[in-house]
C-alpha cells in the first residue's frame, strides 16, 4: 500500500497515487467515535470520521472542533495530514496544536502511538506530513466548548488594499475569527478592495433560540464549459459581490455551517470550472513584507490576463510545531485559478514572488509547484525527509505530490 | 425501544445501530470480536448523546449453541428487549463460492440455518412477553434464482421464505417480522465490486430500516428503486432469465 486518503478534498495531487502505483487505501469506513470526555473535551476517534458528522453530533452538545478548514467534507486524518488552519489561526493556531495523540500504522505494519512526549519526532512529522509518515488510524483531539451553536458576525466593505490589510490585522486583536475576501480584478484606486468578515461564537444570552436548521445543499449537475470563469466574468461577479454589500457594515447571527463552509452548499462546485478544472495557490508571506508580496501576486494575475474567482486574504499567527505545517506569522493569500494553458507559468511566477519575500506555499492546495522552488521555500524539508526515512526506510509511502516535490 | 443488534460493527449494521441510538433507542450489541464490539459500543454511546451506556457481548453466527446465552445476557442488560435486529451474514461472489466448497458450507449455514435458529430463540422470547419486532436482513438476491448470485441468493431465498411465514403466523400475536431486502449497498461487504447504478449508501438503508421497524412494514426494499427492479425481474419468463446475465 503506497498511500492512504480520506475524502480527497486537497486541491492538488497530494491524495493521488504516483504514476505506476495502483491501490490507495481509503479511510472513510473507519469513522467511529471511540471516546469523548465531557469534562475535558478530549475526543478520540478513528481517522476516517468526517468533520461534517463530528459537527452534526457535537454542535448540539455545545462542542466544536478547535480549528476548522473551509470545508466540512474532510476527515480527521486529513485534517492532521494537512495540519489545517482556519479563520481563527491568529489565536488558535492549526488543528495540530490541539491534537494530543495519534495512532499510526507505520510503513512496516507496526501500530504505534505518538504524541508530543511519546515518539515526538513521528508525531510532529505527521502533523502536516501529508500522510507520508504512515497510515493515521486514530486521532485524539481537544474539542472546544462553545457558549451557543450560533456565530455572531460583522462584515465591512473596504475600498482599497492597504486599508484591507490594516483592518484585517486590527480585527485580529478583537475577534477570534477573521478573514477577508478580495477583488483581484479591480485596478487603480479600487485595487484590493474587498470585504472583511469577523466573528465569534454568540453568547448563550444573545444567541437565537434552538439549533440552526440544516439547509438543503444544491448540486452543480454537470460541468460548465471551461473558460466560462474568466477575467471578465469574474470581474463582473466581484463587482456584484462588492456592490451587494451596499452597507458599509453588516452584523447578525449566522449558522456556523454558513459561516465556515459557504462553498459546501453547492456540491460539486468545482464543475463550475469545466472539465479543465481549477487549482489553488495558497501562500503565506512573512509579516514584514506580507502586503507588498500580496500586491505583487495580484499584479502577476493581471499581467497574465487571468483572475481568481474566490480570493481569500488572512493574517496568520505563529508557526505551529508540525514539521511541514503551512502557516507562519504573516499574511496568507489563497487564489482559485481556473486551469489554462499558461497556469504552470502563472504558478511559477507566483512562487517567484513567494520566494522573494521569504514565504511558502500550502502543499494541500498545490499541484504545480516545482521541486526546486519548494526546497527553496521550506528549509524544514530535510528534517522532515529524515524522519520520514526513519519510519519508512524502504520508501513505500508516496503520492503523486511527494514524487513531484520530494523526488519520491 | 430496547433493541438487540446482532451484527452492528460494520456496514449496514453499524449504520442501523447509529440511527437507532440517535433516535433514543437502548441498544445491546452482539458480534464476534471483543475489541471491535468495544469500539462500536463506544461509537453508539456517543451517537446517542453520550448519556446512555451501550453494552455488548460476543456472539458468533457460526456458534448456534451460544445464541440462547447471548440473548439472555442482552435481555438481562436491557431489562427485557422488545426488538431484535439481525444484520450478520456472509457474502462471496458466485465465482469464489463455486471454487470454495468449505466457504459455501459456512455461508449457507450462517445465512440460512443459523440465522433461522437465532430468530427462533429471539421469537420465543418476544412472544413470551406479548410480542415485539424481529427485523432481519435478507437480500434482493433471494427473490429469484439468478446467475451471479446462485448460492448466496439461495441462502437468502430460504431466509425470506422463513421470515414471511413467521410474519403470517405471529402478526396476530403482536410479533412483527420485518424482512429487509437491500439492493447493492456500498459497504465493506461489497468492497472491490463494481457498484451498479442505484447503489445505496448504508445511511440511507439505516433510515429506511428504522422507519420500517416503527411502522411494522413486513418487507422493505432499500433503496426503494430495487423493489421496482426486482418486480420486473420476478416477472421475466425463464427463457429470458436464462439468456441475460443479471
Amino acid at each position: 500500500m503506497h498511500l492512504s486518503r480520506g475524502l480527497g478534498r486537497s486541491y492538488g495531487d497530494s491524495s493521488l497515487l504516483a504514476a505506476g502505483d495502483t491501490v490507495a487505501l481509503g479511510t472513510t469506513l473507519a469513522d467511529r467515535i471511540l471516546a469523548f470526555d465531557e469534562a475535558t473535551g478530549l475526543l478520540r476517534a478513528e481517522a476516517g470520521l468526517c468533520l461534517a458528522e463530528l459537527n452534526r453530533l457535537f454542535l448540539s452538545r455545545l462542542w466544536f472542533t478547535p480549528v476548522t478548514p473551509g470545508t466540512k467534507f474532510v476527515t480527521l486524518g486529513g485534517m492532521v495530514a494537512s495540519d489545517v488552519h482556519g479563520k481563527n489561526h491568529h489565536v488558535s493556531g492549526t488543528f495540530g496544536r490541539h491534537v494530543q495523540k495519534l495512532r499510526i500504522r507505520a510503513a512496516n505494519g507496526e501500530i504505534v502511538d505518538c504524541s508530543r512526549t511519546e515518539r515526538p519526532e513521528l508525531f510532529l512529522a505527521t502533523l502536516g506530513g501529508m500522510g507520508l509518515t504512515g497510515h493515521i488510524l486514530e486521532v485524539s483531539v481537544l474539542l472546544e466548548k462553545i457558549p451557543s451553536p450560533w456565530i455572531y458576525t460583522e462584515s465591512y466593505r473596504i475600498s482599497g488594499f492597504d486599508e484591507l490589510v490594516e483592518r484585517l490585522k486590527d480585527a485580529g486583536k478583537a475577534w477570534p475569527f477573521t478573514v477577508s475576501w478580495m477583488d483581484t480584478v479591480a485596478r487603480g484606486k479600487n485595487m484590493g478592495r474587498g470585504i472583511l468578515y469577523v466573528g465569534r461564537w454568540a453568547t448563550a444570552e444573545e444567541a437565537p433560540p434552538g439549533l440552526p436548521r440544516p439547509k438543503p445543499a444544491l448540486t452543480m449537475p454537470f460541468s460548465l464549459p471551461s473558460g466560462l470563469l474568466n477575467r471578465f466574468t469574474i470581474g463582473a461577479f466581484n463587482e456584484l459581490v462588492y456592490r451587494s454589500h451596499f452597507q458599509l457594515e453588516k452584523k447578525g447571527f449566522v449558522d456556523p455551517d454558513k459561516y465556515f463552509y459557504p462553498l459546501d452548499f453547492i456540491h460539486h462546485w468545482n464543475r463550475g470550472y469545466g472539465k479543465r478544472g481549477v487549482t489553488q495557490h495558497q501562500s503565506v508571506i512573512p509579516t514584514e513584507s506580507g502586503a507588498v508580496g500580496i500586491r505583487d501576486m495580484v499584479e502577476t494575475l493581471a499581467r497574465a490576463g487571468t483572475a481568481s474567482f474566490l480570493t481569500i486574504v488572512k493574517d496568520c499567527g505563529a508557526e505551529g510545531d508540525g514539521l511541514l505545517s503551512f502557516p507562519r506569522s504573516g499574511m496568507s493569500l489563497a487564489l482559485d485559478l481556473p486551469i489554462r494553458d499558461d497556469t504552470q507559468q502563472v504558478v511559477d511566477r507566483l512562487n517567484a514572488t513567494v520566494i522573494e519575500h521569504g514565504g511558502r506555499i500550502y502543499l494541500t492546495k498545490d499541484g504545480l509547484t516545482r521541486a526546486e522552488d519548494y526546497r527553496t521555500m521550506d528549509p524544514r524539508l530535510p528534517e522532515f525527509l529524515r524522519v520520514r526515512k526513519e519510519w519508512d526506510s524502504d520508501g513505500q509511502l508516496r503520492s503523486a505530490q511527494s514524487r513531484r516535490l520530494f523526488g519520491e | 425501544m430496547k433493541v438487540v443488534l446482532m451484527g452492528g460493527t460494520r456496514g449496514m449494521g453499524r449504520a442501523v445501530g447509529r440511527e437507532l441510538c440517535e433516535k433514543g433507542a437502548e441498544l445491546f450489541l452482539l458480534g464476534i470480536d471483543h475489541h471491535d464490539l468495544e469500539k462500536s459500543a463506544a461509537d453508539f454511546e456517543q451517537r446517542g448523546g453520550g448519556k446512555r451506556r451501550v453494552a455488548f457481548a460476543e456472539c458468533d453466527m457460526e456458534a448456534p449453541d451460544k445464541f440462547a446465552e447471548a440473548l439472555d445476557r442482552a435481555d438481562h442488560a436491557l431489562g427485557g428487549f422488545d426488538t431484535v435486529v439481525v444484520t450478520a451474514g456472509l457474502f462471496a461472489t458466485q465465482e469464489v463460492l463455486e471454487e470454495d466448497i468449505a466457504f459455501t458450507q459456512r455461508l449457507l449455514n450462517v445465512n440460512f440455518a443459523n440465522t433461522v435458529l437465532f430468530c427462533e430463540h429471539a421469537r420465543k422470547r418476544l412472544l413470551a412477553r406479548g410480542g415485539g419486532t424481529l427485523c432481519v436482513f435478507s437480500s434482493v438476491a433471494g427473490d429469484r434464482g439468478r446467475k451471479p448470485v446462485i448460492l448466496y441468493g439461495a441462502s437468502k431465498a430460504g431466509l425470506s421464505a422463513y421470515l414471511e411465514g413467521l410474519d403470517h403466523k405471529f402478526r396476530s400475536q403482536n410479533l412483527k417480522t420485518i424482512c429487509i431486502k437491500p439492493g447493492f449497498v456500498k459497504t465493506s461487504m461489497t468492497e472491490g465490486l463494481k457498484a451498479p447504478p442505484f447503489a445505496g449508501e448504508p445511511d440511507g438503508v439505516a433510515r429506511a430500516v428504522v422507519k420500517a421497524i416503527e411502522r411494522g412494514t413486513p418487507v422493505r426494499y432499500t433503496p426503494l428503486i430495487w423493489g421496482v427492479i426486482l418486480m420486473v425481474i420476478r416477472l421475466l419468463p425463464r427463457f429470458v432469465m436464462r439468456r441475460i446475465g443479471f
